[in-house]
């Protein structure tokens, strides 16, 4: 298996995005990978989830850690990055990385292996995720880019971040049709949210509220096959 | 008939109290027959089911034991215990209760009783539910989810202590829902309290009586049944059917074509029920009376989406005789006997022939008179399904859906109940719960699985044995593991689960989103004010309405004007056609000599497609193919109800997919299903790639169900209403919505990651058994396919059929915003002249 081939026989020009001048894909499975960079960025990854709620007394179903890692692990194969950053509410609490079944920190901790793997912090999970390797941080820059977890109020441009969980709508011929997205307009990528249990809020939403050029927001719809682009004046609020 | 005298000595010797002999004097009244035989089983302990027409004296006759029992009791001497509840009655709707507590406290109180008589709903404020619970009344009106509350809690054994009698209105239409289901375990915990308890059952006429008599009583032994006391039916209704000068339509649901019709009898009659089949509808027909309504007579809209002070506003000048008509849907179905109505119409097809009886017993509630009603069908299918109807109801053949076994989500909700009122023994409460007839089949294992799903999720990964809901103690018995647990059981109890929904929030127009502070005017699904634009006008109770947007969890609106105007549809809204009248519009269609009862119009139509294609026997299944436009099209008329069709819809495409038929969609009514493909279908059958019979052979049952049945939406919808009853994810409640999408877990997400990662979990086990029932309705295919088995007829044809038309219009129905309406017009009026071969 050649890997460098199976890299760029994924991306094709047509799929590419800049961000501040950084070409990147928008995976339709709901990861963003800078090729030239080898770096994976992957947001609100919301681990343990279920047990979260569990000790609530919600018994939902304890399989989102392991459908998460799943598919996390499908991406990472794929196009085997040397940097991987998680941005932030990567468990969906602090005592999360405890709660984890043995077999799910032995993959996870076999995905971080032989790579630089960054841990930026979360709303849901300040601090380090306990004894997992990875370099835990605030916020990371790399060239022209600046990864964080929430989105700041002002602008920045090169910002990559998570925390809002987009998603967007469209109705066509009287049906309607919603899905995660990346929302950006090309100086700013907010990243859908990753996990198995995790909710998304509509980018029309006034929590976005100037956080975009509107005249170049794009919502990057994920499609079963492919990525959908879809200009501002299509979408539907709800 | 030999038995009836010797009943009458026998009745002679039951004890009605003196002072009710005396009342049914002074009313000039004597008991009847049912009454007083109901009264002397009662008396000698026995449990019954009472099968009535309306107006035969059934609530009367269900109380007779009670308060007979109640009149001799000794009064409560000063400083003794406030004695339990001595009856409880059980309605499937509040408004029952309601108006049952107003027609019982009348004779109570003439004859001079000293009974208390209260109501305990969804509505009654908390304080007079503590005081129930002190000061107990002796008759309590409630419903099935208030008993499942009542028994989880800690006080329940001894408030139920006193209890003699379980009184169970509209049974028939009770027994077959989930609701069902938890009043049927509600009962086994009250037998469980009071070992001598009975029971009494009132009910319309149904096909299976035997069914109630056991579901009635206790099934240990297995098979028990209740007594049956059988009222004949009083005077034949005079039922007509709408003959109209007008041009009946070939498909829709608006009967829009007959409102000057209708109009002219409202205006004939002292006050009119006017029924529809859905919400949108009544909005429809609402809004076109109005139209029509030069004389400004008072009619009113009632159903349930409207805001309940404007249903309670509705209801109230009702019964006081204030209105002229009401337009309503099933939330003013069942036994409700208000005003004087002296009409009847029912616009659209009645669907069931039972459901036909009930409401044309609304008019005119004394039994020997015969009530008057008018069908209005909506298209042409419609008339044959009235006629069919009509024919049912002379004919007092009756049909109620077939019962199923207990649910088990309803099962877990019921189980943790128990566990929030005191701590059980797993083997006595299996024993228990099998003496409920729906679970009387229930096997031990299952019901360890649900105890399991109770306490920890009952996952094969044991992660959550910490968070346990429920757990077994030393002494074998299982408590709640925290009261949390039974204050969130009290929140989502019951097994009524509504579709997301908005409140409809008024506000001035002009103002936009940011208008504050109108009136709520009711609650419209979620998924269709996501369909809407800023600036659309939809009709919603009576209004046209301009929708602003989407605030949190309120669709706001304002004053809306314009052409293009959207009703909302309600996806509960539709009944299928049940199977008996759907035999007797198959039996119809192939008898031409019966076609003289149906308006001329119609019959011509029938003649016109026995000339240019052919009818089907009573028995056979026909299925037409034609070419038209580059497209090649299928239509089959099985006339199994809209939830089958779409079934067999879904796995034809299937199997023609595999055939390389291309097919490119379909479209399903409740009387056919059309599908069309690029390919010339025709041509595939003839060549038996596959052929006709293969195509519908039963094995689409097998894998191809199972595989589309995964993806299926409907899955993921009946999914989410197992989970929420079973007690895996909370109710939505209103405000709740506020903290965002992206904070609860959707339904949707939990299901695709059980389903991937536990495809027999006893909830996924149990969504499918609910599905096959109820969207898919396959219990419904499966005996259609194998029916017609050997007998598909298949007829080519050049172009579409006169009987296909009313199907064909109904292709691209989803497009209803702006100019299409135009071009959907122009397309109907195309389909018509080419079916009648006018160029």
């Amino acid at each position: 298996m050649n890997f460098s081939l199976a890299r760029t026989s994924l991306i094709a020009e047509a799929d590419l995005v800049a961000i501040a001048g950084e070409r990147a894909v928008c995976d339709r499975r709901g990861v963003l990978y800078f090729p030239d960079l080898r770096l994976l960025a992957v947001s609100d990854l919301h681990l343990e989830k279920g047990s979260s709620l569990a000790r609530r007394g919600a018994l939902i179903p304890p399989y989102d850690t392991g459908a998460t890692l799943l598919r996390l692990q499908a991406v990472i194969a794929d196009y085997q990055p040397s940097i991987v950053i998680s941005l932030g509410d990567s468990f969906h609490d602090g005592g999360g990385a405890e709660r984890m079944h043995a077999s799910f920190r032995e993959r996870l901790e076999a995905l971080i292996s032989g790579r630089d793997w960054f841990w930026v912090a979360g709303n849901h999970d300040p601090e380090a995720p306990a004894d997992l390797p990875g370099e835990t941080v605030r916020e990371l820059a790399i060239g022209s880019l600046l990864f964080r977890h929430e989105p700041s109020k002002e602008r920045v441009e090169g910002e990559i971040a998570g925390h809002l969980h987009p998603c967007a709508r469209i109705v066509q011929r009287g049906r309607s049709v919603r899905r995660r997205c990346f929302a950006g307009d090309g100086g700013r990528m907010i990243m859908p949210a990753f996990g198995a249990y995790t909710g998304s809020l509509n980018v029309l939403d006034r929590a976005y509220a100037g956080l975009f050029r509107l005249d170049t927001l794009m919502a990057y719809m994920l499609g079963a096959e492919r990525i959908f682009a879809i200009s501002r004046s299509m979408l539907r609020p709800g | 008939m030999t038995e009836q005298p010797r009943l009458a000595e026998q009745n002679a010797t039951v004890a009605l109290p003196e002072p009710f002999i005396r009342w049914f004097g002074e009313k000039g009244w004597s008991p009847r027959a049912h009454q007083i035989e109901l009264l002397a089983r009662a008396q000698g302990g026995q449990s019954v089911l009472l099968i009535a027409p309306t107006g035969a004296g059934k609530t009367l006759a269900g109380f007779l034991p009670s308060l007979t029992e109640l009149a001799n009791r000794p009064r409560r001497k000063p400083g003794q215990a406030h004695r339990g509840i001595h009856t409880l009655y059980i309605s499937p709707l509040k408004a029952l209760a309601v108006d049952i507590e107003r027609n019982l406290g009348k004779p109570v109180e003439e004859i001079g009783l000293p009974v208390t008589i209260e109501t305990r709903t969804g509505d009654t404020p908390s304080h007079k539910r503590l005081r129930q619970k002190l000061v107990p009344p002796d008759i309590l009106l409630t419903t099935p989810e208030q008993l499942a509350l009542l028994i989880a809690a800690p006080d329940a054994r001894r408030f139920f202590e006193d209890l003699r009698y379980v009184l169970l209105d509209e049974l028939h239409s009770l027994v077959t829902s989930k609701r069902g289901h938890l009043l049927a375990l509600g009962l086994a915990r009250l037998r469980n309290y009071v070992p001598g308890l009975q029971t009494i059952g009132l009910s319309a006429t149904v096909a299976e009586p035997d069914e109630l008599r056991r579901w009635l009583v206790g099934q240990n032994p297995p098979g028990a049944m209740a007594g049956l006391i059988t009222v004949a039916g009083g005077a034949k209704p005079d039922i007509s059917i709408l003959d109209s000068e007008q041009h009946v339509p070939w498909s829709g649901h608006s009967a829009r074509y007959a409102i000057p019709e209708i109009y002219e009898a409202i205006k004939r009659h002292r006050t009119t029920l006017l029924f529809v089949n859905t919400r949108s509808q009544a909005e429809l027909l609402f809004q076109e009376l109005w139209r029509a309504n030069e004389d400004s007579l008072p009619i009113a809209l009632h159903h349930g989406s409207l805001d309940v002070g404007q249903r309670r506003r509705v209801e109230k000048a009702m019964g006081e005789n204030a209105l002229r008509a009401i337009v309503a849907t099933s939330t003013l179905d069942l036994g409700i006997d208000w005003g004087d109505v002296d009409l009847v119409v029912h616009v659209g097809a009645p669907k069931g022939a039972s459901r036909l009886a009930q409401r044309i017993g609304r008019a005119n509630h004394r039994m020997d008179e015969p009530s008057k009603a008018i069908l209005i069908p909506a298209n042409r299918f419609e008339v044959l399904e009235c006629r069919a109807a009509l024919d049912a109801n002379y004919l007092g053949a009756q049909d109620t859906p077939p019962l199923i076994n207990g649910a088990l989500d309803v099962l877990s909700q019921h189980v943790l109940g128990v566990a929030c009122g005191a701590p059980f023994d797993a083997d006595h409460l299996f024993e228990e719960v099998r003496g409920a007839a729906p679970y009387a089949g229930l096997a031990r294992e299952t019901f360890d699985r649900v105890v399991d799903f109770v306490a920890t999720g009952g996952y094969a990964l044991k992660n959550y044995e910490r968070y346990a809901r429920i757990r077994k103690t030393v002494g074998g018995l299982w408590r709640v593991s925290h009261p949390r647990v039974a204050q969130q059981y009290r929140l989502n109890v019951g097994t009524i689960v509504e579709m997301p929904e908005l409140n409809v929030r008024y506000v001035r127009q002009g103002r936009g989103m940011a208008g504050r502070g109108g009136p709520v005017l009711g609650k419209i699904e979620e998924y269709f004010a996501e369909t809407l634009r800023p600036g659309d006008n939809f009709l919603f109770a009576g209004k046209v309405l301009r929708f602003e947007g989407i605030r949190e969890n309120e669709c706001v609106v304002s004053n809306g004007a314009g052409a293009n105007i959207i009703v909302p549809s309600y996806a509960g809204g539709k009944f299928p056609l049940s199977t008996y009248l759907a035999d007797q519009v198959r039996g119809m269609l192939a008898d031409s000599s019966r076609w003289q009862a149906l308006p001329e119009q119609v019959a011509d139509w029938l003649r016109l497609q026995k000339e240019k294609s052919v009818l089907p026997k009573r028995g056979d299944l026909l299925v037409e193919t034609f070419p038209r436009g580059n497209r090649h099209y299928m239509v089959a008329y099985p006339f199994e109800g809209r939830l089958a069709h779409q079934t067999l819809g879904m796995l034809l495409t299937r199997r023609l997919e595999r055939a390389n038929a291309r097919p490119l969609g379909f479209v399903a009514t409740d009387y056919s299903l059309a599908i069309w493909a690029l390919d010339d279908m025709a041509a595939l059958f003839k060549a038996k790639k596959p052929s006709l019979a293969a195509l519908f052979d039963e094995d689409m049952l097998g894998d191809d169900l199972e595989a589309w049945l995964n993806d299926s939406w409907m899955l993921k919808r009946t999914f989410r209403t197992c989970a929420v009853i079973a007690g895996l994810i909370e109710k939505r409640f209103p405000g709740q919505e506020k903290s965002g999408r992206q904070v609860t877990v959707s339904a949707d997400l939990i299901y695709d990651v059980l389903r991937s990662h536990e495809p027999d979990h006893i909830l996924l086990q149990a969504t499918r058994t609910d599905a096959s029932a109820g969207l898919l309705d396959v219990s419904r295919l499966a005996e259609m396919l194998s029916r017609v088995r050997g007998r598909i007829m298949h007829k080519h044809l050049e172009q579409i059929s006169p009987l296909a038309v009313p199907i064909m219009l109904e292709i691209g129905k989803e497009l209803v915003n702006g100019g299409a309406n135009e071009s959907l017009l122009m397309e109907a009026a195309d389909l018509v002249e080419e079916a009648m071969g006018q160029r």
